[in-house]
């Protein structure tokens, strides 16, 4: 069964990641764990997204979309990344979320995701 | 006055919650109809004693008054389904002892071997103690659990119906039965331990708080079960492990290990009660996972007088321990006690010969691992194995230690 475990940052956050200097330490224990996930077979995929100024948004216009410069909203979180792990049940999904790196600013969001339609 | 009455209440509430809905409990067979008969027995007190003034025997007033709504609401239950006298003369019988305030038995470890009852999820298992015996509410309980109030609180009411349409009985099992369901309520109290445990950044009080209840738990079922050295070695081993709570931190919040922690930070009074415990454990020549555990720990204790571990102790109550209690905590425990004793290369290979899909969630396992592998000189192999411990960290203490060490 899938989960996506998202990852969801303040400004100060990705002011951090941005910081050549901080971001070897932000990301270290994030490598180990995402390798601890592949050494137990349970990575499915997952990224790690630029920060979201840089995003460009997609608005409903008529029939079609109108492109605007993001961020998506002005939140005091935004997405900062996801991982998607395969485990049998969300017992050990919480588990796996719970070793995810913690830091003030950051916060998880643990869901399921959808079965699709032919494994139903 | 009011203020008085109130204080009365809440102290009535901590000190006989247990008391009063296990003998409520033990007598109507349904937890949750004592629990909602108790509730509003308190909620009257709250309502009354600011009034009237605080009774002579709170406890007994509060009984009456929760067997009564037991009553009104058997005999609604009667009409609806014509259940049974017996459940009548049970509570009117209650209420002749709750009359006599000596003759109102403690029956908590009757409630503890039904909430441990083999029928009932063992996931419900240390939840349904916390909340009947301690009183504990299952918001608090949730989240101690980490799970969501509505999951816990579906998962104790489930219990509760089990227990009562299943006919389970409030009864001490028989001697044949006791080691097997004594181990279950051994293990649930062990749970909330461990829960409160793990926390040992204390980043949520709501969680350390656990380990005081777990500690509660364990040295009432000791108190009740004198003969029994299990409970008492459960709770020496839970005392040992609480006494260096002060002691796994430095002053900048960083994990210290074991064997650099400063033992005069350790709790003196909390290691000489769990001797005490331990030493009564052991008179009953019975021999028990718990107790070897407070043995161990016990040994680790000694350091505060003798300034070095005897490992080669610890390394044979591990291999006893591995023997009866092949726990992965005990197989890794046991790998890292034999590479203190002897050497690194024999603990490793122990370590290694534990089967890896046992292994692949284990955090211990890739500490140990990446702690004999650097002092064998296998650099390469101790980063990798501290990158895999560092990876399954869930204490951010702990993390940041290693990842110190792997820099």
């Amino acid at each position: 069964m899938n989960f996506s475990i998202l990852i969801h940052e303040n400004a100060e956050v990705f002011v951090k990641r941005s910081d050549p200097a901080q971001r070897a330490v932000l990301f270290a224990p994030i490598g180990a764990y995402l390798q601890a996930l592949r050494d137990a077979g349970v990575f499915v995929g997952g990224a790690g997204l630029e920060p979201p100024q840089t995003a460009t948004v997609l608005n409903p216009s008529g029939n079609g979309w109108q492109v605007q410069d993001g961020p998506f909203a002005d939140t005091k979180e935004q997405l900062g990344g996801l991982v998607i792990i395969d485990v049998p049940d969300r017992e050990r999904a919480l588990e796996w979320a719970r070793r995810f790196p913690a830091l003030p600013g950051r916060r998880l969001e643990l869901r399921a995701n959808l079965i699709p339609p032919h494994q139903v | 006055m009011s203020e008085a009455a109130r204080l009365a209440v809440e102290r009535a509430a901590r000190e006989s919650y247990g008391r009063l809905l296990a003998f409520l409990a033990a007598r109507s067979r349904d937890i949750a109809a004592a629990e909602d008969a108790l509730a509003d027995a308190f909620h009257a007190a709250l309502e009354t004693w600011p009034r009237d003034g605080v009774p002579d025997k709170p406890e007994a007033w509060l009984l009456t008054a929760a067997r009564r709504r037991l009553i009104d609401a058997a005999r609604r239950a009667h009409v609806r389904h014509a259940a049974s006298d017996e459940l009548q003369h049970a509570l009117e019988l209650a209420q002749h002892d709750a009359d006599e305030p000596e003759m109102f038995p403690d029956e908590r470890l009757k409630l503890l071997f039904v909430c441990a009852h083999p029928a009932i999820d063992a996931a419900a298992r240390t939840p349904l103690m916390l909340q009947t015996v301690l009183g504990l509410d299952a918001a608090r309980i949730a989240s101690a659990f980490l799970v969501k109030p509505a999951t816990m609180g579906q998962r104790l009411s489930r219990a509760k119906t089990k227990i009562r349409d299943a006919g389970i009985a409030f009864a001490v099992p028989r001697t044949d039965e006791l080691p097997e369901r004594l181990d279950a309520v051994l293990e649930a109290i062990y749970a909330a331990y461990g829960s409160g445990w793990d926390d040992i950044a204390g980043a949520d009080p709501r969680r350390k708080g656990l380990a005081n209840e777990a500690l509660e738990l364990g040295a009432l079922l000791a108190r009740l079960l004198p003969a029994e050295p299990e409970a008492c070695g459960l709770l020496a081993l839970m005392l040992y492990c609480e006494s260096r709570r002060e002691a796994r931190r430095d002053a900048a919040g960083g994990y210290v290990p074991l064997d650099e922690q400063d033992t005069t930070a350790w709790s003196q009074p909390m290691i000489e009660e769990a001797d005490r415990m331990l030493v009564r454990a052991q008179r009953a020549r019975r021999i028990g996972r718990f107790q070897l555990e407070a043995a161990i720990q016990s040994a680790h204790a000694a350091r505060r007088h003798a300034d070095q571990v005897d490992w080669e102790a610890i390394a044979l109550l591990y291999e006893g321990l591995a023997r009866i209690a092949p726990t992965i905590g005990a197989l890794v425990g046991r790998a890292a006690a034999v590479a203190e004793a002897r050497d690194a290369a024999t603990g490793l290979t122990l370590l290694q010969s534990i089967p890896s899909n046992a292994v692949a969630g284990y955090q211990p396992y890739w500490a140990l691992a990446a702690h004999l592998f650097a002092r064998l000189g296998r650099t390469d192999d101790a980063h990798a194995a501290r990158e895999r411990a560092i990876g399954l960290c869930e204490d951010p203490a702990m993390r940041a230690f290693l990842l110190r060490r792997q820099n």
